[in-house]
């Protein structure tokens, strides 16, 4: 396959897949909370520009639906809650020294490799788009858990959670159209409240220990001392 | 199918009336009638099926068979007794100030919209709907956990959140995969469809369901409990108010199991191999050592019972990936008697946890003086839990044992020590805690010990007899989910 | 005729390189709220240089002489290889897209050499600034260009305009890769901010104007006058490579001249891009540079990558 022979729809979901993979690296290697927020509005927008360009090349109209949502949700509402708490708690001028960079990055390359091999033998007999953006969505998916773990601030954590709601969105418009109208409004639903949550969270975690560091979240252990 | 409907109707009622009301006096009251009635409800429901056979309603979004109604039935009744046990239970934790009209507002309505997740999640048909009801009932404990506003109840309550968020978005990958399988055999509309995709299993495409396996293992894998992805489970169960993690152990850990056995018949079907219960068989033993292990070094009565959960979900995740007649009837008999032990037990916990003050096991001493039916209601179901006979968890645990030396024999070894573990490490904690010497200042708490009678009464009857329309319904189940009737 | 007008698109490069530099200075301004100089104040500057007397120090050597017509005539050079006008001019295929690189390296050795020469203490802290950014944009820079040849197959620029003329309007994740990482390294190597501030004239933090603290007169003329060139030639790349539509394929007067407007009014928006750049961002610090180019060399990578997995 040479990528002069796709139609054009092709070629943007790989441009967006390929952006949207490397939103997920940015993030991954974002210590300043605010610019992490505004990337993952960021990828929210290019997952909404390939929805809203699914709805209109594969002429499904419901997907304008989910487009409008994924717009409304993942680019405006969650990342303005966000912000909100974190000016709200002050620690908009916190930068977080993030441990072993170079390995976490490392570490997220080899993820990428990773859905590559883990997909690879699967889909052999597909298009290999299919296969390209499925492993593009699982490595986001991946890396929002690395982000996670390399991550110690509580929002730091909540944005990698909400981007791995976005890989697996992805995954859903690519491999299949979206899922039916059912299941993604149930999809949304679950998101916002979770958002919603993840907001009242914040407030515990802060005024039970003082910081949104979750290190310090450290009384339960696997065996009591 | 109105049964259905009614059935989650009076959930969503009850969610908006404890949201509302919540905080008036009887609302535990009131919070066990709305039980009451879920359960006379697929009581009719079960009637119903075990006359006129399985149903899927007219908008083929719920299906209702004989897998899941029996699990229907017990999520209905473990959530009733449970009501009965945590009315009792919030008035006292309110009595002594841990808790506010707000919070118990919050309870109330939490506790209706998580038994709402729960049928929802039994009677779906539309996989992505199953996952969406899964994700919301994580959501509505999530805040169940964390009640008591404690750093200790916050962090739990931030892992469970966190580790089962991130664990069921893999399951959701999981999903995809399988959307993807299915529509490439056609019907887009119905392409999520269980019921649809389970008559035309043997089309989907074998290697994408069995990635797509994988996945949703690891992702319902979590809320079940397995090993290595089990740390919230101990957190979340010993944190959070009582009859939470009597209905978390109950009830949760039961469904996500039912949505992989569910995933895993559609995979069985498709690659025709056992590979998906090789997987479960793996994951299960693992866990189920692993628990019992961890389940020795314990000095919280929870964390004790909940190392406890994970071991038995272990063996029943064994059990299903075995897949042989015999000990897919085992897991199914082990799911229900586990499901009633376990929540008879937290409800004891509960209580003698009130009557110390305190969960630290070396506190609680001598609950046989303090208060008698307590401390002979956790003795009891601590015998029924370890597997001594007669009460059903020694039944289920011998077929299961007995369908493992059917097929691999060497595995048996492991899982006798395992039981053997667990019930040591149960016994060493226990014994002391009933007999041992009072300890100072534990009280006598206003207890309604009913719930635990007619549990603990049920296991004991399914160990000496199992009745024979229970028995009928395990073998359709069985023949539904294996292929050929057991015995 | 080809070899005219090889000669005349290399006269226009050079003539038309000190506009490139008004022409930002005039955007800043306005974007700055201040009056700007005339368009044509860089010409004036420069012909004033050449008017005066150059002071060369006691201690510099003939190197620090000859340092200002090699870098210039490096950069006129480097300018004649790179397409402006017309794709399939002789110079264009004679020489390809490594030797271009090579006649950039070769400048700013002699740069970084003049500055040492010298011995005053801004001219060696320019020259060790100047190579450790350039020892990290060069393989930036060459991972960007490789993206494009294996593209095209083909490391000659000129026939790698030509396939992707030929190819239409083909979205290829690489090259959004590519033009990002270009953009970056073309910032650090003609210094503008936020690497280096081409405004300043004595900070602590200068690079470039560290090395050339010394020159005065003509040889300052001939060393301005090259560092505008390298600035439109990378304007001319990024334009030429990623946006080539519109540049003259056949020779004819009409299709030229097209041609030239096109390439004035890329030239005009990317200019402003870069005017509004420097108005928004503040000059970082010299450490935070590595991360920055380490930036621009992971996307080059990214687009290398992307063009073997996601094109291949």
């Amino acid at each position: 396959m040479n990528i002069e022979n796709l139609d054009f729809y092709t070629q943007a979901i790989l441009t967006l897949a390929a952006l949207i993979g490397l939103t997920s690296f940015l993030m991954l290697g974002q210590g300043r909370l605010l610019r992490l927020v505004f990337v993952f509005a960021l990828q929210g927008l290019l997952l909404a520009i390939a929805t809203a360009l699914a709805a209109y090349s594969l002429n499904e109209p419901h997907l304008y639906i989910s487009a409008v949502i994924t717009l409304a949700l993942k680019v405006f509402l969650i990342p303005w809650m966000i912000r909100r708490q974190i000016f709200k708690m002050n620690i908009h001028r916190d930068t977080e020294a993030l441990k072993n960079k170079t390995a976490v990055m490392l570490g997220g390359a080899s993820l990428v490799v990773f859905s590559y091999y883990v997909l690879h033998p699967v889909l052999h007999n597909t298009p290999v788009v299919m296969l390209n953006a499925l492993a593009t969505s699982l490595s986001v998916v991946l890396l929002g858990m690395l982000l996670m773990i390399s991550h110690r601030q509580a929002i730091a954590h909540v944005v990698g959670f909400m981007s791995i709601e976005n890989g697996l969105f992805f995954a859903a418009i690519v491999s299949t159209n979206g899922m039916p109208m059912v299941v993604e409004l149930g999809i949304a639903f679950d998101v916002l409240v979770a958002a919603i949550l993840f907001g009242i969270f914040f407030l515990h975690i802060r005024s039970s220990i003082d910081s949104l560091d979750v290190d310090m979240l450290n009384r339960l252990n696997e065996v009591d001392k | 199918m109105i049964a259905v409907y009614l059935l989650l109707l009076l959930s969503v009622t009850g969610i908006f009336y404890f949201a509302l009301l919540g905080h008036r006096p009887q609302v535990g009251r009131i919070n066990t009638w709305f039980n009451t009635a879920s359960f006379l409800i697929t009581v009719w429901l079960a009637i119903n099926i075990f006359l006129n056979g399985n149903i899927i309603s007219a908008n083929q979004l719920f299906i209702v068979d004989s897998f899941n109604i029996y699990l229907i039935v017990l999520t209905a009744f473990v959530g009733l007794t449970t009501s009965i046990f945590s009315d009792a239970y919030m008035a006292h934790e309110k009595e002594i100030g841990r808790l506010t009209d707000k919070r118990l507002k919050v309870y109330y309505a939490m506790y209706q919209g998580f038994m709402l997740a729960m049928y929802l999640v039994l009677v779906s048909n539309n996989m992505g709907m199953m996952w969406v009801a899964m994700e919301a009932a994580t959501l509505a404990t999530v805040m169940l956990v964390s009640l008591y506003r404690t750093p200790e109840s916050i962090e739990a309550a931030w892992k469970y959140f966190i580790l089962c968020g991130v664990g069921i978005a893999q399951a959701m990958f999981g999903t995809i995969l399988l959307y993807y399988a299915a529509i490439q055999i056609g019907d887009v509309e119905n392409a999520l469809l269980w019921s649809v995709l389970y008559e035309s299993a043997e089309h989907l495409n074998p290697e994408i369901m069995e990635i797509a396996f994988v996945f949703m293992l690891v992702g319902y894998g979590t809320k079940i409990g397995l090993v290595p992805l089990h740390n919230w489970l101990p957190d979340a169960h010993s944190e959070g108010p009582t009859p939470m993690s009597a209905v978390l152990s109950g009830l949760l850990l039961n469904d996500a199991l039912y949505a992989v056995v569910r995933n895993k018949m559609l995979v069985d079907g498709a690659t025709q191999s056992h590979i998906a219960g090789f997987f479960m068989m793996g994951f299960g033993l693992l866990s189920f050592l692993v628990a019992a292990i961890f389940l020795n070094r314990q000095k919280d009565i929870k964390r004790l019972f909940s190392y406890s959960s994970i071991e038995h979900m272990g063996l029943m995740t064994f059990s299903f990936g075995l897949g042989t007649p015999l000990s897919t009837f085992a897991a199914l008999l082990h799911m229900m008697v586990h499901s009633l032990t376990k929540s008879a037990i937290f409800v004891t916990v509960g209580h003698a946890s009130q009557i110390a003050g305190t969960q630290r096991i070396e506190k609680i001493r001598g609950l046989i003086k303090t208060q008698p039916t307590v401390g002979w209601g956790l003795l009891i179901g601590t015998l029924a839990i370890a597997g001594f006979p007669p009460f059903g968890v020694f039944t289920s645990e011998f077929l299961v044992l007995l369908a493992t030396m059917q097929s691999y024999p060497w595995l048996t070894p492991l899982l006798l020590l395992g039981i053997g573990l667990a019930g040591a490490g149960l016994f060493r904690n226990i014994q002391p805690m009933v007999y041992g010497k009072q300890s100072d200042g534990q009280l006598p708490v206003q207890a309604n010990l009913w719930p635990v009678m007619i549990h603990l009464a049920l296991v004991l009857w399914l160990g000496l007899a199992i009745p024979t329309f229970l028995a009928d319904w395990f073998s359709q189940a069985t023949v539904l989910i294996s292929g050929s009737a057991p015995l | 005729m080809n070899w005219l007008l090889a000669l005349i698109q290399t006269l226009l490069f050079v003539s038309l390189a000190p506009l490139l530099a008004g022409w930002i200075k005039f955007c800043k301004c306005y974007l700055q709220n201040r009056k700007a100089p005339s368009l044509f104040q860089p010409y004036r500057d420069l012909w004033k240089l050449t008017h005066k007397q150059p002071v060369v120090s006691e201690q510099a050597s003939w190197l620090f002489v000859i340092a200002p017509y090699i870098i210039f005539s490096a950069m006129v050079l480097a300018a004649s290889v790179v397409p402006l006008i017309a794709v399939n001019l002789p110079t264009a295929a004679s020489a390809d897209i490594i030797v271009l690189v090579g006649f950039f390296a070769f400048a700013r050795f002699f740069l970084t050499l003049a500055g040492l020469d010298v011995g005053t203490a801004f001219g060696g802290m320019g020259a060790s600034r100047e190579m450790t950014i350039s020892s990290l944009a060069e393989p930036a820079m060459l991972m960007a260009i490789f993206t494009l040849t294996m593209t095209a197959s083909s490391t000659n620029l000129s026939f790698a305009i030509g396939y992707v003329l030929e190819h239409g309007t083909v979205l290829r994740p690489s090259f959004i890769f590519a033009l990002f990482a270009m953009i970056l390294v073309a910032i650090a190597e003609t210094g503008r901010i936020p690497v280096d501030n081409p405004a300043t004239h004595l900070e602590l933090t200068m690079i470039h104007e560290a090395m050339i603290l010394e020159y005065s007169g003509r040889h300052l003329a001939l060393i301005e006058w090259a560092s505008q060139l390298k600035l439109m030639l990378y304007g001319v790349l990024i334009a030429n490579i990623f946006f080539p539509w519109g540049i003259a394929e056949q020779l004819s007067f009409s299709a030229l001249g097209y041609g030239l407007l096109n390439i004035l009014a890329k030239l005009a928006v990317l200019a402003l891009l870069l005017a509004v750049s420097e108005t928004l961002f503040a000059k970082m610090r010299l450490f935070r540079v590595q991360e920055y180019l380490s930036f621009a060399y992971l996307l080059a990578l990214l687009g290398l990558l992307s063009h073997i997995i996601l094109e291949s």
